[in-house]
């Protein structure tokens, strides 16, 4: 039993390192004041103030940040639609192809996602003059329509453990099916709704694929302008980039698992109080 | 369970909304384009905009008349370029697959062992790449890789190799880049499977002399199962469409359909032999994602 | 409360012959010596030696966390020992895994294989002793048989009641004929009519087979009625190892008579001790008892003497008789059971003493009413001294 153990956990060491120290090497080499990658040159802050003045990274992460927060929201109301209506509803005809549109995006490879809507919008062109010129406009839907997936499935777990006496007894008071949803399960299901608001917004600012077949030639998403400098090789203004970025999701991650954590400590101590 | 006994106009009225607004959305966004991908690979490329022949010729004199044609497909058969393609997708995402399962196995068991508030720690170690940029994260295996990179530097410093090794834009770095950005899709199902094992199952198979590694195979084994299945599709599924890993870490010859796919359409501009492509992808795809959808709806019967 | 006569078939109808215990020639057949475990600082189980002998139906009884689990676990291989001995049959087990024990275990859980059909579940040890195929399926036939479950072979755990499960748990250990078989709280997930049924039959399945049982549970009834003898403890120690009916009867101290039902404890001051008999005066009543005790107390000092309920007599006179200890006190509540009746009786120094009667004389009222003087009586080899 020991031995096995042993042998787990140093695979588990290894799975850990493996997953961490390029991230790390990445962030340190970021502070290299040389040009390539892998000589130091000593400790420089140069790559943070050379992206600094990189108004098309800049201009491209307002962007990208613009898309994330819209779509993100957009995606929590249309993915907690959804798994409300998945969930809280009965039955209804064409429920097993709801359930089926809402798993499948998880898994769709993001070359088809992205090939399909973008031939969706040229199609949508031609036959009704919309959306105009694709930009920000069509990234947004593109990114709406994967990421609601995930909220709702995140939602959908979260529904499923509640406990549906909660909300008979508040339509049993006399709620009607609209006010026992804003006054019961919305309070119920907010932490999953913010949960699932937080990936839809990485997810988004982290799209490369859809983004790229969606967007015209005008928008250029961060991930976009980063993926045709890497292309290239090494460059260090994006370990740099890349220290920024992975720091904010780091600490906001932390910060958000930190608070989600204390809220159900809570409601846990609040439930097991008889 | 129906709610709604007696539903007024109103209560219907929430109702339809409910369910309409992202069904509708859904209908629009997710399933229309499929129908326009299929419709389009069986169109004829041209030099226009949009570069593709209509499938319904509206003009005047011609009438309803369809243009399809099976050109694209029958060009899939014919050139070598595409059957390669699929064969190296499926074998590197198989592979992969596989490394993730060898690495994420013990990884989950370890963390479904572990106690308490150490194991939710372990967790979010697991998690927390996964919130972080994706795109980096192959990035920072090209600063690790390359043939300035990091481990060649090493390695040319301690004295094993005199040259620097081709270690960056080879298949092995895409099965590397896959493995690690993929393992903790791997990891997540495998651990909620693992974590409701009961030990006692474990000592029951032990104490009517199962020896260790036998207890692994008659017991861990068999109920892992559902965790086994549901993290390899997550896996397979998106490694097989991977766009990013090849074109970054792959060389000029790891053709994986993803990649095949991209450049057909943004080099090539050929959106109908794309959407053919896409097509063909998506046969492969559906018998896999079929099964996880399966799988995704059996805890709600 | 405990009904004595379960206790008694069960001594009967045990596989053990008489009381090998009390036997200094018989050869014990499974011997703990000095057997700990810790861990980190917490001695879970400390220094305990014990000798059960074959065809025991042996009870280990305490409650959580004395250590009775992590002592079954040991037994069973999945907990080393951190000092100490195990032996089976003369054999030195300490340090053998669990695969290699002649050991079987009913685990509290069941921990029935849920991917396994019920045949599969029984067959299981079997396969992993690589016996040939028929005979395994032989074997499982008849296992099936015993525990009366022909019928599910073919079922999957989920589709059993937690009674069948059971018998499915306790088909799959006995088929490997273990020399020991461990059961964990065999009764504890039984709804009480359950509990009753399956306690009968498990103490036949012991009897035909012969096979040494050691129960671990934390409830005295079921321990009074299975066990032909009885471990108590506490803190990782044993406190008492007897006979159900010389815990009941003669329980070392106050701990073991408050586990086993209920107890009336009087204060007293001895009077005199000889290492035989102890006399005592009680504070109550200022009457004097003799009573067996083997240890001798200075006279002067403090004990308590304890009588069970249903040792007292109550009755409106005093008994007449050299024999008896008398007491008096005034009922202030009483319960009709039908074939007995309970009283509260409050005594002249305030405590509240319980009586249980048997309801001898039939009669549609009661013979004692609220607020009714009474004497309180017993015979003096009733009592017992308790220790704290």
């Amino acid at each position: 039993m020991r031995r096995s153990s042993t042998f787990l956990y140093s695979l588990l060491c290894f799975g850990y390192a493996f997953l961490y120290l390029p991230i790390l090497i990445l962030m340190i080499y970021s502070f290299n004041d040389s040009r390539l990658a892998t000589v130091w040159g000593g400790f420089s802050t140069r790559w943070y103030s050379a992206l600094l003045d990189n108004s098309q990274i800049l201009d491209a992460a307002l962007l990208s940040l613009q898309i994330a927060v819209i779509s993100a929201t957009a995606a929590t109301v249309l993915g907690t639609l959804a798994a409300l209506g998945l969930n809280r509803m009965g039955r209804y005809r064409g429920r097993t192809l709801f359930t089926g549109m809402i798993a499948a995006p998880l898994v769709m490879p993001e070359v088809i996602t992205g090939l399909s809507l973008l031939l969706l919008f040229v199609s949508l062109q031609e036959l009704i003059g919309w959306p105009g010129t694709r930009g920000a406009n069509t990234i947004t839907i593109a990114h709406i329509t994967f990421s609601m997936a995930y909220v709702a499935v995140i939602v959908q777990s979260r529904l499923a453990s509640m406990d549906q006496s909660l909300e008979e007894a508040a339509m049993d008071l006399g709620g009607r099916p609209f006010a026992v949803t804003l006054d019961v399960t919305l309070p119920l299901i907010a932490p999953a709704m913010a949960a699932g608001w937080l990936l839809a917004f990485t997810l988004s600012l982290d799209d490369l694929v859809i983004a790229s077949f969606t967007a015209g030639a005008g928008a250029s998403t961060l991930p976009m302008v980063i993926f045709s400098k890497v292309k290239l090789g090494v460059t260090p203004e994006i370990n740099a980039l890349a220290t920024i970025i992975i720091g904010i999701v780091t600490v906001g991650v932390l910060v958000a698992g930190w608070t989600m954590l204390r809220q159900q400590r809570q409601l846990a101590n609040q439930q097991t109080r008889p | 369970m129906t709610m709604v006994v007696n539903p007024g106009k109103r209560d219907r009225l929430w109702r339809s909304v409910v369910i309409a607004t992202p069904y509708l959305w859904l209908l629009l966004f997710f399933l229309v384009p499929f129908a326009i991908v299929l419709k389009i690979s069986f169109a004829d490329p041209l030099v226009a905009q949009p570069p593709f022949t209509a499938f319904f010729d509206w003009s005047a004199d011609a009438g309803k008349r369809v243009l399809a044609t099976l050109d694209n497909y029958r060009f899939l058969l014919e050139d070598k370029l595409y059957l390669v393609s699929y064969l190296k997708s499926i074998k590197i995402a198989l592979i992969s697959t596989g490394l993730c399962l060898l690495l994420g196995f013990p990884m989950a068991y370890a963390i479904a062992l572990t106690p308490y508030p150490w194991r939710n720690l372990l967790l979010l170690l697991v998690i927390l790449p996964f919130w972080t940029s994706f795109l980096l994260r192959v990035y920072a295996w090209m600063v690790m890789l390359g043939k300035q990179g990091l481990i060649n530097n090493l390695l040319l410093s301690v004295g094993v190799i005199d040259e620097p090794l081709q270690m960056l834009y080879t298949d092995g770095a895409v099965y590397l880049g896959i493995v690690y950005t993929y393992v903790p899709f791997m990891i997540l199902p495998l651990y909620a499977t693992l974590e409701k094992l009961d030990l006692d199952l474990h000592e029951a198979a032990a104490d009517l002399g199962a020896r260790p590694l036998q207890v692994f195979r008659d017991v861990t084994l068999p109920l892992a199962m559902p965790g086994i299945i549901a993290g390899c599709l997550l896996v397979f599924i998106p490694a097989l469409g991977e766009y990013v890993i090849p074109a970054l870490l792959g060389g000029l010859d790891s053709l994986m359909i993803g990649r095949t796919l991209y450049d057909e359409f943004f080099v090539n501009r050929d959106w109908p032999l794309a959407s053919a492509v896409a097509v063909v992808l998506l046969l492969i795809l559906i018998l896999p994602i079929m099964l996880f959808q399966r799988l995704q709806q059996e805890p709600e019967a | 409360m405990t009904e004595t006569s379960g206790g008694n078939s069960a001594n009967a109808g045990g596989a053990c012959s008489g009381s090998p215990w009390k036997d200094p020639s018989q050869q014990p057949f499974i011997e703990l010596q000095s057997l700990s475990k810790r861990f980190g600082q917490f001695s879970a189980v400390d220094d305990i030696s014990l000798k059960i002998y074959r065809g025991e139906l042996f009870t280990i009884l305490g409650g959580s966390g004395c250590g009775k689990s992590t002592l079954l676990r040991m037994l069973a291989g999945f907990e080393k020992p951190s000092a100490g001995r195990i032996l089976i049959d003369g054999v030195d087990i300490t340090s053998s895994p669990p695969y290699e024990r002649p050991v079987n275990m009913m685990f509290q859980s069941y921990a029935v294989f849920p991917h396994m059909t019920v045949e599969q579940n029984i067959a299981y040890g079997l396969k992993k002793e690589k016996l040939p195929r028929d005979e395994v399926a032989r074997r499982v036939e008849e296992m099936l048989q015993l525990v009366q479950l022909p019928q599910l072979a073919k079922r999957k755990p989920n589709q059993l009641s937690g009674g069948q499960s059971q018998r499915v748990a306790l088909a799959r250990a006995l088929i490997k004929r273990p020399k020991v078989l461990l059961l964990d709280e065999p009764l504890a997930a039984l709804d009480k009519k359950l509990r009753e049924q399956t306690q009968f039959e498990l103490m036949n399945l012991q009897d035909q087979l012969g096979i040494t049982f050691v129960v671990v549970t934390h409830d005295q009834e079921e321990a009074m009625t299975l066990a032909t003898r009885i471990a108590v403890m506490d803190a990782g120690k044993f406190v008492q190892i007897g006979t159900p009916s010389e815990v009941y009867e003669f329980p070392r101290n106050r701990f073991i008579a408050d586990f086993f039902g209920k107890i009336n404890v009087f204060e007293a001051t001895v009077v005199a001790s000889d290492g035989q008999y102890l006399t005592a005066r009680l504070d109550d009543s200022d009457t004097e008892i003799k009573t067996r005790h083997e240890q001798s107390l200075a006279p002067g000092s403090r004990c308590s003497i304890g009588v069970r309920p249903e040792k007292l007599l109550i009755s409106t006179e005093a008994p007449a008789g050299e024999a008896y200890t008398v007491t008096r006190g005034v009922v202030e509540d009483l319960a009709y059971y039908g074939n007995r009746s309970l009283y509260r009786v409050r005594s002249q120094n305030g405590a509240v003493i319980q009586v249980s009667a048997q309801n001898y004389q039939r009669s549609a009222e009661l013979l004692l009413e609220w607020d009714d003087e009474v004497f309180l009586s017993w015979e003096s080899g009733c009592s017992v001294v308790l220790t704290e």
